[in-house]
């Protein structure tokens, strides 16, 4: 069936790219030679190609096809946001929660110093650092990650909040690909601290890490250490921070995602103060 | 922030995916169901998709694997044909409509979904062998030889749908 006179021989894989039209110069000219010589093989390809052709065709008005309404970014979007604050109103998506007597308007202006670069106050400083080594510290740990797992969640929050002096629940940060694995409670100075823990589907890790803090409340501070990130910030006595292998801008919403269900769980109910 | 122009990246690549997963599921409000858990999916998981990565190949792929993972679900529940049907003329296997030459789409409903996916990838949506490799999860070594295998048998249905005529096909489990 080969003949002789194909100087280079012509493989299958050649042929399929013949038929996808991804072949150029030499190769495209060798296969047109080859299947001239080889009828039989012309016959198969040009069919092949026919039927390439063929379904396009038939799928072209789908492409074509103006996109409806719920497919718009936009839309999907809206209706994600609104999901969302809904949970944070019904307090679902549980923040870390303790008293703050702020208004709705508190959210938007202490992002400010963040643009300007205001420099952080040195609590702030103090926090991030802290909640970064604790993460270099326990991220890289397999056998032990956390001292209490996930399957004995409500135990573990009830314990960090004893110890902390303050209630703690968990964030959720399923919108962001981040499940909790669990938590342990770490030194900090004369008192406690939590740190939570998260991993993503690729086994990525984040940490929200609380403990007491002097101070009202602060801007949001930003710290890279190597791959680490950490957003740190006070809040009423206590220190936060969100810390993953990630960049600023990756971190950022989950840093505010945290820190908005606050904002939810104000803007839900009368506060004491 | 990255949110903003998830819009702007995404957009584009909509009415494709609408086309692919048109090909899949054969009916026009369940493939926008799937685009839109596609869609909902990717932002997200907006942060987390890989900064040089192409985006349509993570679509394509985030959209195939929730369309195997809901049609598998449905499949164990028994509605699909399977090998049986073919092995054993006697369980009365799943029938179609006669199968017109010129209707490719219709035939490629004939094909797993491995090969089907192939065929779309490839030959409609015009991924590179190396994303249709990656989407589909296979070696690159394999991703040709598969392609191959995938028109043949295309071929082999289109054949025999025009020699059946206006009778009916059977599905074809090799």
């Amino acid at each position: 069936m080969t003949g002789n006179d194909a100087p280079v021989p012509i493989g299958e894989d050649e042929l399929q790219a013949f038929v996808d039209g991804r072949l150029t110069g030499a190769r495209q000219t060798a296969v047109e030679t080859y299947l001239a010589a080889h009828p039989e093989i012309a016959e198969r390809v040009a069919l092949e190609r026919q039927q390439r052709v063929r379904l396009r065709g038939q799928l072209e008005s789908k492409f074509v096809e103006p996109v409806p309404p719920r497919l718009w970014i936009a839309n999907i979007q809206a209706a994600r946001r609104g999901r969302w604050l809904r949970r944070g109103r019904a307090a679902v998506a549980a923040m870390v929660i303790f008293a703050v007597g702020a208004g709705s308007g508190w959210f938007a202006s202490r992002l400010q110093p963040l643009q300007s670069a205001a420099a952080p106050a040195p609590a702030t400083a103090a926090v991030a650092q802290g909640a970064a080594a604790a993460y270099r510290t326990f991220v890289v740990e397999v056998a032990h990650p956390v001292e209490v797992g996930v399957s004995q969640e409500a135990h573990l929050l009830q314990w960090l909040s004893k110890r902390l002096g303050r209630k703690l629940a968990a964030p959720d940060l399923t919108a962001f690909g981040y499940r909790l694995m669990g938590g342990r409670l770490l030194p900090a100075g004369s008192a406690a601290a939590a740190q939570l823990m998260y991993d993503d589907a690729s086994g990525r890790r984040l940490t929200v890490y609380v403990r007491a803090a002097e101070g009202t409340e602060t801007a949001f501070r930003f710290q890279q250490e190597g791959d680490a990130a950490t957003f740190a910030w006070i809040d009423q006595g206590f220190g936060f921070a969100v810390t993953a292998m990630a960049d600023r801008d990756e971190l950022l919403p989950i840093a505010e995602a945290v820190y908005r269900g606050f904002g939810g769980v104000d803007a839900g109910g009368p506060r004491k103060g | 922030m990255a949110r903003d122009d998830a819009g702007a990246l995404l957009e584009p690549l909509i009415p494709a995916l609408r086309r692919y997963a048109y090909s899949l599921v054969r009916d026009h409000a369940a493939a926008d169901d799937l685009v839109q858990d596609t869609l909902e999916r990717a932002l997200s998981r907006w942060f987390l998709r890989r900064a040089d990565g192409d985006l349509r190949a993570w679509l394509f792929t985030i959209l195939r694997n929730l369309y195997i993972s809901a049609y598998r679900r449905r499949k164990r529940h028994g509605t699909e044909g399977t090998l049986d049907d073919a092995a054993l003329p006697g369980t009365a296997p799943r029938q179609e409509a006669a199968l017109e030459a010129q209707d490719v789409l219709a035939a490629l409903d004939h094909l797993p979904e491995e090969q089907k996916s192939l065929l779309l990838l490839v030959g409609v949506e015009d991924l590179s062998y190396g994303d249709a490799a990656r989407i589909l999860g296979l070696p690159m070594g394999t991703v040709m030889s598969r392609l191959s295998r995938a028109r043949q048998r295309l071929r082999s249905i289109l054949e025999t749908g025009l020699e059946t005529g206006r009778t009916t096909l059977l599905r074809r489990v090799k």
